[in-house]
């Protein structure tokens, strides 16, 4: 069955509607009901309980509010019912990681870590006996989970760890050691899903090779222990800590999917959580919105209030576009997997970077509006920025997500010239897809179209500028960061255009026009991005002044520093 | 509003096995499904939905109320009834006392504390000189005080649990109740402006302002 993936589709200059247009409504009326009462119920707990600025200075959440956290039902929200669990559909724990994000990312990461990765590996891969003996402790909080993937020499590449998993003689157990580190909720957990090296022999050749497999580790078999807290610049009440391996006896029940799948294991957990950051980080922009908004309207300086002054009102503009953006595309991918997409990861890519610096760039524009008051800690600002920092560097890096993405869509061009070869064919190709490129047109609402005409365009100069730099780098673009950024930028920045269009469209087929102006302003700034990147692309002299940079940085690193001596 | 705190007293008699069933009922157009499924999700076993058309229940008026429930009281055969002191839109404060009156069943209103002994319950009352105990026999009709107790929120698997909960759904019709209104509002208007006072140095002057505007 052929991809219905948008983000897929741009790449090969195709305008993929099905899974854009329209915009995915999944929920029935039975669970809109659901959602409002979980929000009055969200509401309730974190403005009268939680103490988000009280849980950030102790750099913990009090004991005796993870019982009512636990009553609330919020460490299993997508477990099924069988186990203790509110099966929650994808767009239903979105919404509650929405509300979460509006009041305290730290909590969030607390109950994230547990259930959106902690034990999603059960989840996903568990057997009936894995998921009978586990889900429903964790599923009620009683018992936590944490996720160890990540090593002192192993961060982005997450291939090379170096814990081992060795099985026994008798055949009945692997026998673990290594060591684990920054693992979330790491010092608090009784059920650790462990990723590690076991020697593995393969089918064809006979050898014996490493690779990695998964496994459901017990506090309780013995040898498992954990460092002190780490102390972090944000997310401090959630609890970071190196976790130890020391020849734990793993029975071989407790191999999670199959011996050597591990690697795969991992990068689908890690993918099928991706959707929350999104969700989440609308809560926290849209917060932030609201304070810059109260700040401007009633802060005067000069002769009016800062909301008079174009610097201003184009700082909120900003804000307010960013936060759209990212919710359309947010509950767009939600939906999608609610729908049952084949396949989700570009996407999810592509909204984990958009969302991580989005919310960065708001909260430093609150900041920069609130002025003096935005850098005090009893304002409340500023735990918002150190919280939000380390969005852009897990779950997988900002850096490597783009080049993942860039790779994805760049293997699909290399699998589609394998058959032609030079660049005129490729030309004549994308002139008859941009003729072949659908009637979404006369399907928006009319002050729509020229968004539309707009992600035309745009989708056939990238593919064009794209196919371009395939066929000039062949396979050695996998070097060529510097383009290939370029590439996922230009691919993000498509895949919102999209979003917005169809979901200012749905408001309008509802009767409100409102968010048309929202969809357009950021079609429009899009448009020019996605111009400048794709002219970047194919600007031979602009290669040459790369070149040059990055020879700036060869050289910075050889030299241990800065390059140049003090003028003076 | 007292309401859903009605319910979560009800709910409270509940946990000390004061009671054995909790129907929770309300009137009103389809958003008020959503109240009962909250009350359902804070401990109520079943709800009743009396369904009043959308733009007719801004005219329901506290007898029209008082007589649908007294309706319900036959139906159901309850041993209490709590409602709420009174409504976050008409501030009437009537329904508790109607009802009582129509059903001929002892009321305690305002009540912010219930303890149950011997088929009888005692109620403290919140009332303007401070707080009175009484004794009523059962059945009886109650209505909560704000101070009743402090609502919790439904926890997320009580709203999941709700859900499984029966909802039965009829009409004032149903019931041969007619809600017809009796009272028509003839004029709202905001209170007068409190005017600013005048200081006077001497109690003629004030003698003489006072003939001046006519009270004396």
């Amino acid at each position: 069955m052929s991809s219905t993936s948008f983000a897929r589709g741009i790449f090969l200059g195709e305008l993929r509607e099905e899974e854009i247009f329209p915009y995915p409504q999944v929920l029935d009326s039975d669970q809109k009901e659901t959602i409002s009462m979980m929000m009055e119920a969200g509401h309730a707990f974190f403005q009268n309980t939680n103490d988000a600025a009280a849980n950030d200075s102790a750099e913990k959440i009090p004991e005796e509010q993870l019982d009512e956290m636990r009553q609330l039902g919020m460490y299993g929200l997508m477990v099924p019912e069988e186990y203790g669990g509110l099966a929650l559909t994808n767009t239903m724990y979105a919404k509650f990681g929405e509300l979460t994000g509006e009041y305290d990312l730290g909590l969030g990461i607390h109950t994230g870590a547990h259930q959106s990765i902690g034990y999603k590996g059960i989840l996903l891969y568990g057997n009936p006996e894995q998921k009978e003996k586990y889900l429903p402790s964790l599923a009620s909080g009683d018992v936590f989970a944490c996720f160890c993937l990540t090593e002192p020499s192993s961060g982005s590449d997450a291939s090379s760890i170096k814990t081992r998993a060795v099985l026994n003689e008798a055949g009945t157990h692997y026998v673990m050691n290594g060591a684990k580190i920054w693992i979330s909720n790491g010092g608090i957990a009784e059920i650790f899903t462990v990723f590690a090296q076991t020697p593995a022999i393969d089918a064809k050749t006979g050898e014996t090779k490493d690779k990695i497999t998964a496994f459901i580790v017990e506090r309780a078999f013995g040898g498992v222990s954990h460092g002190p807290p780490e102390k972090k610049m944000g997310i401090k009440c959630s609890n970071t800590s190196e976790v130890y391996f020391e020849n734990v006896e793993i029975p071989v029940e407790n191999v999670l999917g199959e011996v050597g799948g591990g690697f795969k294991v991992a990068m689908n957990i890690l993918n099928n959580g991706r959707f929350g950051m999104g969700a989440c980080l609308t809560g926290t922009m849209r917060m932030l919105i609201s304070k810059a908004v109260d700040h401007a309207n009633n802060r005067k300086q000069f002769v009016s209030n800062l909301r008079e002054y174009q610097g201003i009102q184009q700082k909120i503009a900003r804000m307010n576009l960013l936060c759209y953006a990212n919710e359309s595309m947010a509950y767009m991918l939600c939906g999608n997997m609610d729908r049952g997409a084949p396949e989700y990861q570009i996407e999810a890519a592509m909204s984990k970077i958009f969302a991580s610096q989005s919310a960065w760039d708001v909260c430093d524009e609150t900041i920069q509006i609130l002025g003096g008051a935005g850098f005090m800690k009893d304002v409340g600002i500023e735990r918002w920025m150190r919280d939000l920092r380390i969005f852009r560097i897990f779950e997988g890096t900002n850096d490597i997500l783009k080049l993942f993405i860039a790779l994805n869509g760049v293997q699909e061009l290399g699998n589609l010239f394998k058959k032609q070869g030079n660049l005129g064919t490729v030309m004549g190709l994308a002139q008859k897809r941009v003729l072949g490129m659908g009637s979404l047109k006369t399907k928006v609402h009319a002050d729509l179209e020229p968004s539309v005409k707009q992600l035309q365009e745009d989708i056939t100069k990238f593919h064009i500028a794209t196919s371009a730099q395939v066929i000039k780098y062949k396979k050695k673009i996998i070097e060529q960061q510097v383009v290939l950024n370029r590439i996922a930028e230009s691919s993000i920045l498509l895949q919102s255009m999209a979003a917005v269009i169809s979901r200012a469209n749905l408001a309008a087929e509802k009767g409100d026009t409102s968010e048309v102006v929202l969809a357009s302003a950021w079609c429009g700034e899009a448009h020019q991005k996605i111009a400048a990147l794709v002219a970047d692309m194919q600007n031979a002299d602009l290669t040459k002044v790369d070149n040059a940079t990055l020879n700036v940085g060869k050289l910075s690193l050889d030299n241990n520093g800065y390059l140049a001596q003090s003028p003076i | 509003s007292s309401g859903i705190n009605a319910e979560y007293g009800a709910v409270r008699m509940k946990q000390k096995k004061i009671v054995k069933e909790i129907v929770v009922a309300s009137c009103g157009p389809s958003q008020s499904q959503e109240t009962i499924r909250t009350a359902l999700a804070m401990g109520a076993d079943r709800g009743i939905h009396v369904e009043v058309p959308a733009g007719t229940d801004a005219d329901l008026q506290p007898l029209a109320v008082a007589k649908i429930f007294s309706k319900l009281v036959e139906k159901e055969k309850p041993d209490l009834v709590i409602l709420g002191k009174q409504a976050i839109d008409d501030d009437a404060n009537q329904t508790t006392q109607l009802l009582a009156g129509m059903l001929d069943w002892p009321q305690g209103t305002m009540a912010s504390v219930v303890n149950a002994a011997d088929g009888r319950l005692t109620i403290t009352r919140e009332i303007d000189g401070g707080l009175e105990d009484i004794s009523v026999s059962l059945p009886a009709v109650i209505s909560a005080d704000l101070r009743l107790n402090e609502p919790r929120y439904a926890t997320l698997p009580n709203i999941m649990k709700a859900k499984k909960k029966k909802i039965e759904k009829m009409t004032p019709e149903n019931l041969g109740v007619d809600i017809t209104p009796r009272l028509k509002i003839l004029n709202v208007v905001d209170p007068p402006v409190r005017q600013a006072g005048e200081k006077v140095p001497d109690v003629s002057t004030l003698m003489e302002k006072l003939k001046e505007k006519g009270h004396l």
